[in-house]
């Protein structure tokens, strides 16, 4: 009872907190100033979906629908036709990023290596409807960000 | 051969089989998985693809299980080191050349090369050279191909030879080098092609009207019946997203074996056909508004009531026979009940001289499978390899085992076996059948007697008779251009009486898929249901047509293409006061004409039940919503019977009134007797050229004409006005000329063709043709102009 007295008289509890704080007062910071600043990435981060091209400007989406196949969340939904040159495309890809779980599964089925999952993850969405990603919005991602997709799939080759 | 069983063992399980049996038979029988490729039931075994490599005791090296007879104490294992080292290293040579296409490939997901390798190939490929590429090649509109893909199992080819008598695909080169091909550039236009895409066991050979449009897993699988022919195929049939995707043959060895036609194939595609009618449409004051169901029937009912009011006799029904058995039930009992027996699905027959001695419920007395054991079979009036392709292979393979089959037809038929041909003018038909009347001894009264005494009898007539008599079971065949013959009855009597005399059966080959539901379900003027007589019998097809009515109700069928002499119906529907068209499809002579059209779902879209040809009763149920606001005819049918106050129109669905129908008609089979031993006077005119107008095999009904893909074939032709070079030139007509044709004075412009299968004095015009549709019947005498 008297001991206890003492201890909150002396602080003792406070002063035991205050040197965890303390410690963390003087020792590097890791906060990230957001925007300004960015955490480090891993080449497999599994963001916002894209579709790539071939170097000569070709889709590269064959409409094999193993994604469509293997999604978990049925989040994709594709319809296919023969283009008039006669190549097997998908005239309609939707990923509904609503339904999507961001597994990866896509991007590991794919044999073509089209859909991926970038390191994109600052978007928004402000009507409803625009959670839809269609073909011509992935492949614009995918336009944007090509250097960066194919290096970390140059980075991920050595692992698959 | 013995019939004693030898004992095998396979795997360490003790299996029995006869001598001489092929491994692979046995090993299937048992449940016992052997890989394959070239190996298939159906065909003859070519050992080619060496995939079914197994070990068998004392023998050094693995034996192909395909082409290894049992013998007593053989001792086989499918899964030791041996054997599954052999069809390792076979799996690793097959893929060498093999593209890694799969993710474009049509038969990616239901591929025997993708499951196989699974199972027995290696998980690694050690092939780093290049791969053998063949070039593209075009066979048709309904095949497509990529021959890269092609590990020369040789199935397709062995098709060809053994199932479709033709031989369209061969291999040329060796070893690597080997392509199948045509040949020459041409299209594959056997009638029964698109088995071949089944066949073939990788993607060279797949489905072009499906091309692309669904990865297997993603199809749902429906059992159907196939409503074409009246073999009534069953089918598989594959939809996605409310859609039918294709159609597959389902197996059934005692109907169309693993087979399936074209046209049962690929007819899906005019489901999906620009003319669909999806709204119900009436006219007011010439013009056609769609309107919701309600004011349509109501609309309907009044117009039928005040056209045929209390005098029954005023309205006449013409259904098609392609129609459910359910459809037809419901549409007799709805005339009948309107006190009125004009109801009629005969649509292509114009000699009705019979009704009333005719036979009950015509189609074939033997079974489909039974086809193939006959010893001898003249068939009268038959295009057998169009109309019906799955009994004409039936009756191939009765011809290869030495069946004598013969053919009286007014047009040389290319068949795909060996027969003898009675080719002559649609008048001399009668002739040659009463010449081998007169040959048979066949016992004959009245007319019909002074007919057969009166003809040569020559050495073909004797053979044949011969042929038939000798026969331990013989068949006489009456196809529909034997139906639609002017002188159908004559044929059906001469048939009937050669058929006694002869010992053989006599049958039908109902063209339509429910032929022989229509007659069960009493949809004719002199027969109820069950083919009972009725006391007073109604209009035929032909007199509701050429003594115009005041009201039709039309079902299922199109007045330009469907009948025996569209000017006639065009005119009677014209005159009309009222016509109620129950149909799928808008067409210009139904715009033309009707006053009410009524949606009503196609093919695979409502449930219901064909007989086929043998009286096999077939239900099946829809797979996809009918299109819009079309509804099931059955249903439309009985809310009209309920808006016109007719009693026994309460089914709550087509189980309902299948169960009122066989309650009705109990175990009746097909009775084909005929009661009378004569007929009426000749009708076919000998004098001047006579029409021949067959009814080619892709524009049979209302969907086959809509499927686009079928339309491309070589099989889908256009008007033509076709004659033996002879006769051409007797006119002064030129090949490829256009000239005028006149028929009860209706005439049209068409190209002339010049070809050998015409005899002399005859025309071949084909029916159910756009360009066609202003002339007259079938048969007929016409005269040729030059333009």
């Amino acid at each position: 009872m008297f001991k206890n007295y003492i201890k909150s008289l002396l602080l003792l509890e406070l002063l035991k907190g205050l040197r965890l704080t303390g410690r963390y007062f003087f020792a590097k910071k890791f906060t990230v100033q957001y925007p300004e600043e960015r955490a480090p990435m891993s080449p497999r981060f599994r963001g916002l979906h894209a579709q790539r091209r071939y170097e000569n400007g070709e889709e590269r989406c064959i409409a094999c629908k193993l994604c469509e196949a293997t999604c978990p969340a049925l989040a994709i939904t594709i319809d296919v036709e023969a283009r008039e040159d006669g190549s097997r495309r998908t005239s309609r890809y939707d990923i509904d990023l609503f339904k999507c779980i961001f597994c990866g599964f896509c991007q590991e089925s794919c044999p073509v290596d089209a859909i991926v999952e970038t390191r994109v993850y600052e978007y928004a969405f402000e009507d409803p409807g625009e959670s839809i990603m269609t073909k011509e919005k992935l492949l614009a991602v995918g336009d944007k960000n090509e250097s960066q997709i194919s290096a970390d799939i140059a980075a991920q080759a050595k692992y698959r | 051969m013995t019939d004693e069983l030898v004992t095998i063992e396979v795997d360490g399980r003790e299996l029995q089989a006869k001598p001489g049996t092929m491994l692979i038979d046995v090993t299937d029988a048992a449940g016992i998985n052997i890989p394959r490729f070239c190996y298939h039931k159906k065909l003859s075994v070519s050992a080619n693809c060496r995939m079914c490599l197994v070990e068998v005791a004392k023998v050094p090296k693995p034996l192909p299980a395909c082409c290894t007879p049992v013998n007593d104490g053989m001792k086989v294992s499918t899964r030791s080191p041996l054997a599954l080292a052999a069809q390792k290293g076979t799996m690793e040579f097959l893929l060498i050349n093999h593209p890694l296409d799969c993710p474009i490939c049509d038969q990616g997901g239901e591929c025997e090369l993708q499951d196989v390798a699974v199972g027995y190939g290696s998980d690694i490929s050690r092939f780093s050279e290049g791969k053998r590429v063949v070039p593209q090649r075009d066979i048709g509109p309904l095949i497509a191909t990529d021959f890269t893909r092609c590990i020369h199992c040789t199935r397709c080819i062995r098709f060809g030879a053994e199932i479709a008598g033709v031989r369209e695909l061969g291999a040329t080169g060796r070893g690597e080098h080997m392509t199948i091909g045509t040949f020459i550039e041409k299209s594959v236009d056997s009638e029964m092609s698109g088995n071949v895409i089944d066949l073939c066991p990788v993607g060279s050979l797949t489905a072009k009207p499906s091309r692309y449009q669904a990865r297997a897993w993603e199809l749902t699988q429906y059992s159907g019946i196939s409503a074409h022919d009246s073999v009534g195929s069953n089918i598989h049939i594959h939809t996605r997203n409310n859609r039918v995707v294709r159609i597959h043959p389902k197996e059934n060895e005692s109907i169309n074996e693993i087979w399936l036609s074209d046209r049962d194939r690929f007819s899906y595609e005019g489901l999906n056909s620009e003319d669909r009618l999806t709204q119900p449409m009436i006219r007011k004051n010439g013009e056609w508004l769609k309107v919701g169901w309600q004011e349509a029937l109501e609309f309907a009912v009044k117009g039928l009531q005040s056209a045929a009011g209390s005098d029954g006799d005023q309205l006449a029904t013409l259904v098609s026979a392609n129609s459910t058995l359910e459809e037809l039930y419901l549409a007799q009992k709805l005339t009948r009940g309107m006190e009125s027996n004009n109801i009629d699905h005969r649509l292509r027959q114009s000699d009705f001289r019979l009704d009333g001695n005719d036979s009950p419920i015509p189609g074939l007395s033997i079974t489909i499978s039974g086809v193939e054991s006959l010893d001898a079979a003249l068939l009268i009036g038959s295009n057998i390899r169009k109309e019906q392709p799955i009994i004409a292979h039936r009756l191939r393979k009765a011809a290869n085992n030495g069946a004598n089959i013969s053919l009286i037809n007014p047009l040389w038929i290319d068949l795909h076996f060996v027969a003898d041909q009675f080719v002559s003018t649609p008048a001399m038909m009668v002739n040659n059948l009463a010449s081998i009347a007169k040959a048979a001894a066949a016992k004959l009264t009245g007319n019909l007697a002074k007919i057969v005494k009166a003809a040569e009898v020559s050495n073909e007539a004797k053979a044949v008779a011969e042929q038939l008599k000798s026969a331990e079971s013989g068949a006489i065949l009456l196809g529909s251009q034997a139906s639609a013959h002017p002188d159908y009855s004559v044929l059906v009597v001469l048939a009937s009486a050669i058929a006694e005399a002869t010992d053989s059966s006599l049958s039908y080959l109902p063209a339509y898929s429910n032929s022989v539901g229509a007659a069960l379900a009493g949809a004719t003027p002199h027969r109820g249901v069950a083919g009972v007589p009725i006391e007073k019998s109604g209009a035929n097809a032909e007199l509701m047509q050429s003594m115009p009515r005041r009201a039709y109700l039309l079902m299922g069928a199109e007045s330009d293409f469907d009948f025996w002499n569209p000017s006639l119906i065009n005119a009677a529907l014209d005159q009309a006061e009222c016509v109620i068209s129950l149909t799928a499809y808008r067409s210009d002579s139904l715009e033309s004409r009707a006053d009410v059209m009524l949606p009503i779902a196609g093919f695979a879209e409502t449930s219901g039940t064909f007989v086929n040809a043998e009286g096999t009763w077939q239900s099946f149920n829809g797979v996809v919503k009918p299109q819009g606001e079309s509804r099931p005819a059955w249903k439309v049918l009985r809310v009209l019977g309920n808006l016109l106050g007719i009693d026994g129109f309460d089914q709550n669905s087509s189980n309902d009134v299948l169960e009122e129908i066989k309650s009705l008609t109990a175990d009746l089979t097909i009775d084909n007797s005929v009661s009378t031993k004569t007929a009426g006077e000749m009708n076919s005119s000998t004098k001047g050229l006579c029409r021949i107008g067959d009814v080619p095999i892709y524009a049979s009904d209302a969907l086959v004409r809509r499927a686009g893909s079928l339309q491309k074939t070589n099989d889908a032709v256009t008007a033509s006005i076709r004659l033996s070079a002879n006769q051409a030139q007797k006119g002064g007509f030129e090949d490829h000329q256009d000239i005028i044709v006149i028929q009860d004075n209706n005439r049209t412009q068409l190209p002339l063709i010049i070809d050998p299968r015409v005899p002399d004095g005859a025309v071949w015009i084909s029916s159910a043709l756009p360009g066609t549709e202003m002339l007259g019947g079938q048969y007929g005498e016409v005269i040729l102009e030059k333009a």
